[in-house]
């Protein structure tokens, strides 16, 4: 069994920043399914908000600001306190990263550069490049080297471990060393990331499955709106790889088969720079109503960057056109990006307040695997590279809170009894039936994607409900080739999809039972948002038949009234 | 590709776990479809033909750097490579040279992390921070573009030939790490600090040979930094001779 003060699970933004935070006072863990520099926090392109007022344009912003367009952003289903709390700490944890090394782009005044996006009143992403997410990583996994942060590379966590109130640790697969191992610590830290896997059309990593949501859901915790998914709207044909919100940032156009800039149908004033839920579901009308290209790997629209200039192109978006260049064999420079919506991100997740607790003690979470909420019913691009470092930072200091003077001691028995346990299941799976995991996994990505997207229907939503049953079945049945725990891609593989399956499980009867449209949550049945039924989140938790019971709970209202969304 | 619907992929499989099995090829044949990439071939020959088989990835988009590997004889990231770009059926792929095998196309870079770290990969500061930005200008900052644009997936570790020889050389990754901080107008780390690369295991053990050049999936230019660093280190002799003289 292995002890730490301090629990961390996730290398990323959120979980690195937590780390560096609290090792010098506690003995920290870090674990990461990935070596920490393949999180997929090194994806992020475009930029991170914070009202710097660098930009000539925003001489006047202010973190208030930066919070009011947040929550009309997130069509009001933020929670006001904790927007204000992040857009106010965004200003110093961007110059943290600053002073730790970040090389972020620059204006001619030598200050921190900064870009207009999407839904933003001002020009307030502060960037590198197009390479954001990357500097970023690279310094926080730089800074936890220089801090010693003792790491645990490709250490999956396969389950958490509570009495019901207190938090004892995780049980964890060693991957190199091939064993099932108990940690045992008296604060547990999720930084997970998002759940994008259980789409077949997303943008994520092939390492977001979601599965550090779906553990601590199993254990009882609350999890909090996962019907609202975002669906970015620029991604590449075929493979789905992110095209950032900055090419529009940057001045890019969305353009349909007649030649038309569309977004003025439907954002006259912010064209492609409304939020994105607004632009997917445009791009969406487009397609169904017969305004796209076809391509042998779908219908798009395209992404126009040409009139930028190959200069601008170079200095702005370099990865953007290696992108294009390595995967479809096209130069944004001399051709538009053949692009479409996909799975972006997880604004909901495990339910937790602004200091990151959890209803269970000892048990935190940040990061896109949480949900404070800060981001409600749709997240503004720029905001989630906040929120990692932003919440990663307030949960040390939470823990920070709780560790002081605590005599807790996690039950080693427990622990051990869970390993035990975990081993048994995955006994079972190389002696199990002849489902293969795959075939499961494609089905469930396949109804997720075709019926629980851009826009929702009823009768779609029950259809994704009653195949998820199914898949449950099948699950029952499934199997493996190996038992062996060294290395071993498919058990692990096995193991996630569970979780994957409960998940997608709340999404589909959150979404089903939320008639109203919300941000990114649209019902072709119920198109108009409804604040008297339904300004409130979404609690679920795992009932004892092993199905979700579905809550709600208040949305903070602090300053800012509820009004229509116009862009 | 336009010699059959199939392609033939020879993959060299070992499990450090079970030694006396010898390190052998496995063959598997994949149907082609637009746009497949090796990174998918292995992913559906791991689903529907064989669940052993281990291999590293991530992002899919070639910013992560986990899947480092040898395709047909060259170093590249097997997420961006299309099965198609060879104009041969035959694809063979083994794991990154000059680290252990673990299992099949899975490596332990602990060596390749171990050289990073000694180059004290992280900005240095005498005194804290303004409470604004450190001010840089968009030349200095630009400076450092190529070696902050370094994703550490190892490609060029793998295809160094000093390190097959050598390997206790720091390698060209971790070099052009240091030479990002060196060159960061930021960087307050004093000139002595480079003296730990200035021996064979460091900046002198490079032959110029250049292949970390072709390997980089992401344009950084090692030897760029390695001749920096070698002059930077020159100078600090002279420098230090001059003093000398002075004295005496």
């Amino acid at each position: 069994m292995l002890y730490h003060d301090v629990l961390i699970v996730g290398g990323g933004l959120a979980g690195l920043r937590a780390a560096v935070a609290l090792c010098d006072t506690y003995d920290v863990g870090l674990f990461s399914k990935v070596h920490p520099i393949r999180s997929h926090s090194i994806a992020a392109q475009g930029g991170i908000n914070a009202a710097l007022a660098n930009h000539p344009d925003s001489r006047d912003d202010t973190p208030e600001k930066h919070a009011f367009d947040t929550v009309k952003g997130s069509d009001y289903l933020a929670d006001q306190d904790a927007v204000l709390t992040m857009c106010e700490e965004a200003p110093t944890v961007v110059y943290e990263m600053e002073h730790w090394g970040c090389p972020f782009s620059r204006f001619p005044d030598d200050t921190i550069a900064q870009r207009p996006f999407g839904g933003g009143g001002y020009p307030r992403t502060c960037f590198s490049t197009d390479l954001t997410g990357h500097v970023l990583l690279n310094t926080l996994y730089e800074r936890s080297v220089y801090k010693r942060v003792r790491a645990y590379p490709e250490f999956v966590a396969l389950a958490l471990v509570t009495d019901g109130d207190v938090c004892h640790g995780a049980i964890m697969l060693d991957q190199i060393g091939g064993k099932i191992v108990s940690v045992a610590a008296k604060a547990t830290f999720f930084a997970t990331g998002g759940y994008g896997l259980v789409y077949y059309y997303s943008t994520n990593a092939l390492t977001n499955t979601g599965s550090g949501i779906g553990i601590p859901y199993r254990a009882g915790v609350p999890l909090k709106d996962m019907e609202f998914v975002q669906f970015h709207p620029t991604s590449l044909i075929g493979t789905n790889i992110l095209m950032t919100e900055g090419c529009r940032g940057e001045g890019g156009y969305l353009v349909n088969n007649q030649g038309e800039r569309f977004m003025e149908k439907y954002a006259p004033k912010a064209m492609e720079l409304a939020p994105r839920d607004i632009v997917s579901r445009s791009i969406q009308t487009e397609i169904e109503e017969g305004r796209a290209f076809d391509h042998e790997l779908g219908k798009y629209v395209n992404l126009d960057l040409r009139h930028l200039g190959e200069k601008r192109i170079m200095e702005r978006l370099p990865g953007i056109r290696r992108i294009c260049l390595d995967f479809i064999g096209i130069d944004p420079i001399r051709d538009p990006i053949p692009i479409m919506p996909a799975q972006h991100y997880s604004m909901g997740g495990i339910d937790t307040n602004a200091k990151t607790e959890t209803a269970v003690k000892g048990f935190y979470a940040a990061g896109e695997c949480a949900c404070v909420s800060v981001h409600g019913a749709n997240r503004l691009g720029g905001n989630s590279l906040l929120d990692t470092i932003v919440f990663g930072k307030l949960g040390s200091v939470a823990v920070d809170e709780y560790l002081q003077g605590c005599t807790f001691k996690p039950d080693e028995r427990l622990l051990e009894a869970r390993r035990r346990a975990v081993e048994e299941k995955v006994k079972a799976l190389a002696g199990g039936g002849p489902e293969r995991p795959f075939t499961i996994l494609r089905d469930l990505r396949m109804t997720m994607s075709q019926n629980v997207g851009i826009f929702r229907t009823r009768d779609e939503l029950n259809h994704a409900l009653s195949t998820i049953f199914e898949l449950k079945e099948r699950y029952r049945q499934v199997g493996i080739s190996s038992s062996k725990l060294s290395m071993n891609y498919e058990l692990i593989g096995a193991l996630e999809l569970e979780n994957m399956l409960d998940i997608s499980h709340v999404i589909v009867l959150g979404a089903l039972l939320r008639e109203e449209s919300r941000g990114a949550h649209w019902r072709r049945d119920f198109p108009q948002r409804r604040d008297t039924d339904w300004l409130k989140h979404t609690v679920a938790t795992l009932g004892k038949d092993g199905e979700p019971r579905i809550g709600y709970s208040d949305v903070v209202i602090t300053r800012y009234p509820p009004m229509e969304r116009k862009y | 590709m336009d010699r059959g619907d199939y392609i033939l992929l020879k993959i060299l499989r070992y499990d450090a776990t079970e030694p006396t099995v010898e390190p052998h090829f496995e063959s598997y044949r994949v149907r082609i479809i637009p746009g497949l990439t090796i990174l998918t071939i292995l992913l559906r020959i791991r689903d529907e033909i064989d669940g052993t088989l281990a291999f590293r990835s991530s992002c899919r988009s070639a910013v992560c750097g986990s899947c480092a590997m040898v395709i047909n004889g060259k170093i590249d990231l097997s997420c961006r490579v299309q099965a198609a770009s060879f104009g041969t059926n035959t694809i063979i792929l083994e794991p990154l040279p000059n680290l252990r095998v673990i299992k099949d196309l899975v490596v332990d870079m602990t060596p390749f992390w171990n050289m990073y770290e000694k180059v004290k990969p992280f900005l240095i500061r005498k005194s804290p921070g303004p409470d604004k930005e450190l001010p840089q200008s968009d030349e200095e900052r630009k400076r450092i573009d190529q070696y902050a644009n370094c994703i550490l997936c190892a490609c060029c570790y793998g295809a160094c030939p000093v390190l097959a020889r050598n390997p206790d050389y720091v390698g060209p990754a971790a070099l052009a790490k240091l030479e990002r901080f060196v060159l960061d107008s930021r960087d307050d780390r004093p000139a002595s600090f480079i003296e730990n690369v200035n021996d064979d295991r460091g900046v002198w053990g490079c032959d110029m040979i250049l292949r970390c050049i072709d390997a980089c999936p992401k344009d950084v230019r090692p030897p760029d930094s390695i001749v920096g660093l070698r002059k930077q280190l020159l100078k600090l002799r002279i420098k230090k001779l001059f003093r000398k003289k002075g004295q005496e």
